[in-house]
């Protein structure tokens, strides 16, 4: 397993968020969390991200108990995350930013190549390297947290919410590219609201209900199940 | 006031800063030095103008060319907290406070801590640290408070921050006032020392009436800490700095251990505004807690805000006019905190991101507008 998250329960106050979930990441997988609004997809991010500790419960990372990292260091350790919304640095200009993702990297010459692939994958990117990224569009922005992220060269890579607030046709393109960072070889945690594109693309998906993980499996019996149809994707 | 700042624009001086030759641009970056090196003796009509002790009533000078630059060294300092770090100090005066009073009580021979000292290991009456190994002590006090003040409270955030940094400086204050064995309380430290110089008609190279030798050290001072604060914020420190200060989360994700370079932005800001303390004090000759009120510290973050956060030069303008300003038109002393309180809400009215911001900076106002903008549409 890359990624044990375990019986995880992370409070707000006196409100508890996560009510002690725990989920799986194998290498190599897309796995998907799926939830509506206020179902603590966003706390299972900032949890496993270690921008916010749990109370109790334990996270393990390749092998290393990661439960008392701060989100420098898991970060380093390859546990990156895109977060959600507008995650990018907006006085920084795209270049800039994606600069940022190579922070914590020496290697030059490595980083210069990887500066290419990621404008490879999102040639938007590169047609405005030098504009302010708070200038960008939203799917621009989006493009540009991942590509961010890509550049730390995660061992598994987290999304949160990517299609959040971007019009269709945007949506169906960022998921094209996640799928194809994933055949590139790396695993991906996405959460999203969106179950039908998390789910087609998931190997594997578990559903958040309030704070409890209410469902697991393949993302393609997930989309099957009636229960899941009705609830997320809006068909009887 | 984009009215006024549009002519300004269309003149597109960085632009054609960065355009000019090099040989251009070092010839005015000399010239420009030469002019502040010749300031203290200006006597050419109508420049004489700009002078303080015109009338019966004004101030030397020299000393207020030597308070701006102090001033200016102080505004470089906190501009590394507040421009390029984020972080609302509220209590700077205390670190210049503690860089004024390290120099005083470790070199003036008449303070309780060097008599303590000079009674316990038997050295000869008048002892006293010299004046250039005070220095070191200062910073290392100075860095080391800010340490301590930052270790527990930079965890916390904007307003926290600030209301906590604000007792710092008071703290400083009341137990220099308080703390009668060590600080002379109330009373003061006299024969603060000041830095060693050749003889010159029988008084010290730096003294008491000889003001533009001390503004001279304080420029020399101010040149070498705005040459390291470039170097700094253009260094991997720098971009850790901005990066945090742009959206701490995202920064941490990235890999940027925030915590420890807040820390760092706390200690550089504190060991520059302790250098300025220390040229302070040393010129007086003596420190005393009323010269470091709370009022100073909230000067200090006007300097930085007015001239424009996270931009060098925005700061050090925002230093010279509100030290410069009110020494010029010292014949209107009664209207001064009146005029300084209009100038106040007009400029954060009129152009929030400072009179010369740092470009970064001022994208970064424009974000937050639009998100603001944004986000009321949404509801």
């Amino acid at each position: 397993m890359l990624l044990q998250l375990e019986d995880a329960v992370l409070t707000y106050g006196k409100i508890e968020a996560l009510h002690g979930i725990s989920i799986e990441v194998d290498e190599g997988e897309v796995v998907a969390l799926i939830g509506a609004n206020g179902a603590g997809k966003t706390s299972t991010m900032r949890a496993l991200s270690g921008i916010r500790g749990l109370a109790s419960g334990k996270i393990v990372f390749n092998g290393e108990d990661v439960t008392r990292l701060r989100a420098d260091q898991r970060m380093r350790r390859g546990l990156v995350l895109t977060p959600e919304g507008r995650g990018i640095f907006p006085g920084m200009t795209v270049t800039e930013n994606l600069d940022m993702g190579a922070y914590t990297r020496k290697d030059r010459a490595a980083i210069a190549q990887d500066l290419e692939r990621a404008f490879g994958l999102f040639p938007r990117l590169q047609e405005r390297r030098k504009q302010v990224a708070g200038t960008l569009s939203g799917g621009e922005q989006q493009m540009l947290a991942i590509g961010r992220a890509l550049m730390s060269r995660p061992k598994l890579l987290m999304l949160d919410e990517p299609s959040m607030g971007l019009a269709p046709m945007i949506i169906q393109q960022i998921f094209q590219i996640i799928s194809e960072i994933a055949q590139q070889g790396t695993t991906i945690l996405v959460v999203e609201q969106n179950a039908k594109q998390a789910l087609s693309r998931a190997d594997r998906a578990y559903v958040l209900e309030t704070g409890n993980i209410v469902k697991a499996g393949t993302g393609a019996a997930l989309l099957d199940d009636p229960s899941i149809r009705e609830a997320y994707l809006g068909v009887a | 006031m984009s009215a006024i700042t549009h002519p300004l624009r269309s003149l597109q001086i960085p632009e054609r800063w960065n355009a000019a030759p090099k040989w251009v641009r070092i010839g005015t970056i000399v010239l420009a030095l030469a002019l502040a090196f010749y300031l203290p003796f200006l006597n050419i009509l109508p420049f004489a103008y700009v002078r303080t002790d015109l009338s019966p009533h004004g101030s030397d000078w020299a000393s207020v060319l030597f308070l701006v630059v102090v001033y200016m060294i102080a505004a470089a300092g906190l501009n590394v907290v507040i421009g390029l770090a984020g972080l609302l100090d509220l209590g700077y005066v205390g670190f210049y406070a503690l860089g004024a009073y390290s120099v005083a009580l470790f070199g003036s021979p008449s303070s309780p801590v060097t008599e303590w000292i000079a009674q316990r290991f038997g050295l000869s009456e008048g002892w006293a640290v010299p004046f250039a190994a005070c220095i070191p002590i200062a910073l290392a006090f100075t860095m080391i408070a800010g340490v301590i003040l930052g270790a527990p409270t930079l965890r916390l955030r904007g307003d926290y921050l600030a209301i906590v940094t604000m007792g710092f400086g008071e703290i400083i204050r009341i137990i220099a006032k308080n703390a009668d064995p060590i600080t002379n309380g109330a009373a003061g430290i006299t024969n603060v020392p000041v830095p060693p110089g050749p003889e010159i008609d029988g008084r010290s190279f730096f003294n008491t009436s000889d003001a533009e030798r001390w503004y001279w050290l304080a420029l020399v001072m101010l040149i070498l800490l705005i040459w390291l604060t470039r170097r700094l914020e253009h260094s991997r420190v720098g971009r850790a700095w901005l990066a945090i200060r742009e959206d701490e989360d995202a920064a941490a994700i990235m890999g940027v251990p925030a915590f420890k370079y807040k820390l760092w932005a706390f200690a550089i800001g504190a060991a520059l505004g302790a250098i300025a303390g220390l040229l302070f004090g040393s010129k007086q000759q003596y420190v005393e807690p009323g010269g470091f009120h709370l009022q100073l510290s909230f000067l200090f973050v006007a300097m930085v805000v007015i001239g424009g956060s996270g931009n060098l030069f925005g700061a050090l303008l925002g230093a010279f006019l509100i030290t410069y300003l009110p020494e010029r038109f010292r014949e209107f002393q009664e209207w001064r905190p009146f005029a300084f309180g209009v100038a106040l809400v007009v400029v954060m009215v009129m152009r929030p991101q400072g009179l010369w911001p740092s470009r970064r900076r001022a994208r970064e106002f424009a974000d937050r507008r639009h998100e603001a903008q944004e986000a009321a549409v949404d509801v």
